[in-house]
C-alpha cells in the first residue's frame, strides 16, 4: 500500500509571546521573552515566582459564561488555537465530510487547576465526597479533542496523546500516520497545557526542574548558556491542520509545508533525568530521518527541545553531533523555549509551528538570553544565539522529549522549489 | 419573591449562564434553560450547599423545574 502524502494547511497559536499566529511570529522574530511574575496566585511561599503566562486572555471573549465554567484553561486554549487553525485552513465546514476529519491532541497533564481546586475543596470538608459533576470531565486530558470535535462535528478518530512534554509531537506523528494510511483526510492536531497553578509550580519546583531566577524572569530561560538553572514554565496551545495532499490540492488550499516523517523512541533510563549521552535522543532523530526518507545532510534547522536545564541541553547537542557528524555545524539549531518558556504538552506543537513559520519567512528565530558559553558545548555549533538568522530552509526538524523518557521528532519540508 | 426563591434563582442564573428573566417558576432546567445531566446534578449540589440541606437522589429526580426546587427547599427549611 502506498502511503499518502500529508501537508499542513492551517495553524493556530495561543502562546506567552503572542495570542495568534501573526503575533507569535512577531514575538519569535524579535526575540521576545514571555516570562513575568505570576499573576494567577500569590507566590510568596513559592521558590519560583514567575512563569510564561498567556497575556491579555479573557475567556469571556471566546466563550459564554456557561462554557467558561465547563472548560479548564487547557481546554479553552485548545479550542481557541484550533479555531484559529481551522479558520486559517479555509476548510468549508458545510462541505467537508466530517466522518473523514479527526482530532488528535496532546496534553501532558490536562486540567491541573480543576484537579487541584476540587481536591482542595474536598480536603476542607468533613470527608463527604461532594465533588462537582464537572470535576472529571473538565480535568481529563482527552476532553480537549473531545470538545473540539463537539464544537465542529468532526466524527473521525478522536483521542489525546499523553507523553509529558512530547505529547503534542506524538499527536502530530499519529495524525501524520493516520492520514498516510488513509483513515482520515484531515486531522486537527496540536496540544495545549495550563499548568501554571500552585500544584504545577510547587510540583516542578520540588523536582528542582524550574529556574529560580526571580530577580530577572525575562533572562531566566537561557538554553545552552553556562549559567542556565532550569526551565521556565509556560502555558498555551498550538494547533495544526494536517491534510492529505491531494485533498488539500483539490480544494485549492494554501499549503505551509509537507510533514515528511516522525520518529519516536524511549530513553528507558530514568523517570525524569535525560540519558547523559542522549542515547534515546540519538535514536529518535535517526528514526525521524529514516521515516522521512532523509539523509542527515538534508536537514537545515533543528528546533531543539532545549529547555534550559543543565543536563538536558548538553545531552541533546551531543546527540545532534552524533547523528549529523560534521553537518551538525552547518545546521541552524535554536530553542523556542528561550522565549516562550516550556509549554509542556503543547511544546511540540508550538515549536513545530515556529519551525514552519521560520521556513515560510526564511528566518530562524533566535535562542535568546545567551551570555556565557558553556565549555561542555561545542562552540562550532550554530545555536542561533540572540539574533535571528536568515536562512533558506528546505527541511526543518523539531525535537521534544518528555519526563518518562519519551522522545519524539517531526520533520517538515518546504514545497516551494 | 421569597428569600429562598431569589437565592435559588441566583444560583440558576450563575450555573446555567441564563438571563434572570428566563428563570420563571414553570421553567424546566433541561427543556427551557439548556441544562444537561451534569448541570442538573451541579444545581442540586449547589442548593444543598446554599441551604445546608440534603437532597437524596430519589427526591432530586423530582426536581426538574425552578418552582419544584423552590417548593422543595421551602418545605425542607420549615
Amino acid at each position: 500500500m502506498e502511503l499518502k502524502r500529508v501537508v499542513v494547511t492551517g495553524m493556530g497559536a495561543l502562546t506567552p509571546i503572542g495570542n495568534n499566529i501573526s503575533e507569535y511570529w512577531e514575538g519569535l522574530k524579535h526575540g521576545k521573552s514571555g516570562a513575568a511574575p505570576i499573576t494567577y496566585f500569590d507566590t510568596e511561599l513559592f521558590k519560583t515566582k514567575f512563569a510564561c503566562e498567556i497575556k491579555n486572555f479573557n475567556a469571556n471573549d471566546y466563550f459564554d459564561r456557561k462554557e467558561v465554567r465547563r472548560l479548564d484553561r487547557f481546554a479553552q486554549y485548545a479550542l481557541v488555537s484550533s479555531d484559529e487553525a481551522i479558520l486559517d485552513s479555509g476548510i468549508d465546514l458545510n462541505v467537508v465530510d466530517k466522518y473523514r476529519v479527526g482530532v488528535i491532541w496532546g496534553a501532558g497533564i490536562g486540567g491541573l487547576e480543576t484537579f487541584q481546586n476540587e481536591v482542595i475543596d474536598f480536603a476542607k470538608g468533613d470527608g463527604t465526597p461532594r465533588f462537582n459533576p464537572f470535576f472529571i470531565p473538565k480535568m481529563i486530558a482527552d476532553i480537549a479533542p473531545g470538545n473540539i470535535s463537539i464544537k465542529h462535528g468532526f466524527m473521525g478518530p478522536n483521542y489525546a496523546t499523553v507523553s509529558a512534554c512530547a505529547s503534542s509531537a506524538n499527536a502530530m506523528i499519529d495524525a501524520l500516520n493516520y492520514i498516510r494510511l488513509g483513515y482520515s483526510d484531515i486531522i486537527v492536531t496540536g496540544g495545549s497545557e495550563a499548568a501554571v497553578t500552585k500544584a504545577g509550580m510547587g510540583g516542578f519546583n520540588s523536582m528542582h526542574a524550574l529556574s529560580t531566577k526571580n530577580d530577572d524572569p525575562q533572562k531566566a530561560s537561557r538554553p545552552f548558556d553556562a549559567n542556565r538553572d532550569g526551565f521556565v514554565l509556560g502555558e498555551g496551545g498550538g494547533a495544526l491542520i494536517l491534510e492529505e495532499y491531494e485533498h488539500a490540492k483539490a480544494r485549492g488550499a494554501k499549503i505551509y509545508a509537507e510533514v515528511i516523517g516522525g520518529g519516536m523512541s524511549s530513553d528507558a533510563y530514568h523517570m525524569t533525568a535525560p540519558h547523559p549521552e542522549g542515547k534515546g535522543v540519538v535514536a529518535v532523530m535517526k528514526n525521524c530521518l529514516h521515516n522521512s526518507g532523509l539523509n542527515p545532510e538534508d536537514v537545515d534547522t533543528i528546533n531543539t527541545h532545549g529547555t534550559s536545564t543543565p543536563l538536558g541541553d548538553v545531552a541533546e547537542l551531543k546527540a545532534i553531533k552524533q547523528v549529523f557528524g560534521e553537518h551538525a555545524k552547518t545546521i541552524n539549531i535554536n530553542s523556542t523555549k528561550s522565549m516562550t518558556g516550556h509549554l509542556l504538552g503543547a511544546a511540540g506543537a508550538v515549536e513545530a509551528i515556529a519551525s514552519i513559520l521560520a521556513m515560510q519567512h526564511s528566518l530562524v528565530p533566535p535562542t535568546i538570553n545567551h551570555e556565557t558559553a558553556d565549555e561542555n558545548i561545542d562552540s562550532e555549533l550554530n545555536l542561533t544565539l540572540n539574533k535571528p538568522q536568515e536562512r533558506k530552509i528546505k527541511v526543518a526538524m523539531s525535537n521534544t522529549f518528555g519526563f518518562g523518557g519519551h522522545n519524539a521528532c517531526v520533520a517538515f519540508k518546504s514545497l516551494d522549489e | 419573591m421569597s428569600d429562598i426563591a431569589s437565592r435559588v434563582k441566583a444560583i440558576i442564573v450563575d450555573k446555567l449562564g441564563v438571563d434572570e428573566n428566563e428563570v420563571v417558576t414553570e421553567a424546566s432546567f433541561t427543556n427551557d434553560l439548556g441544562a444537561d445531566s451534569l448541570d442538573t446534578v451541579e444545581l442540586i449540589m449547589e442548593f444543598e450547599k446554599e441551604f445546608d440541606i440534603q437532597i437524596p437522589d430519589d427526591q432530586a429526580e423530582n426536581i426538574s423545574t425552578v418552582g419544584q426546587a423552590i417548593s422543595y427547599i421551602e418545605e425542607a427549611k420549615k
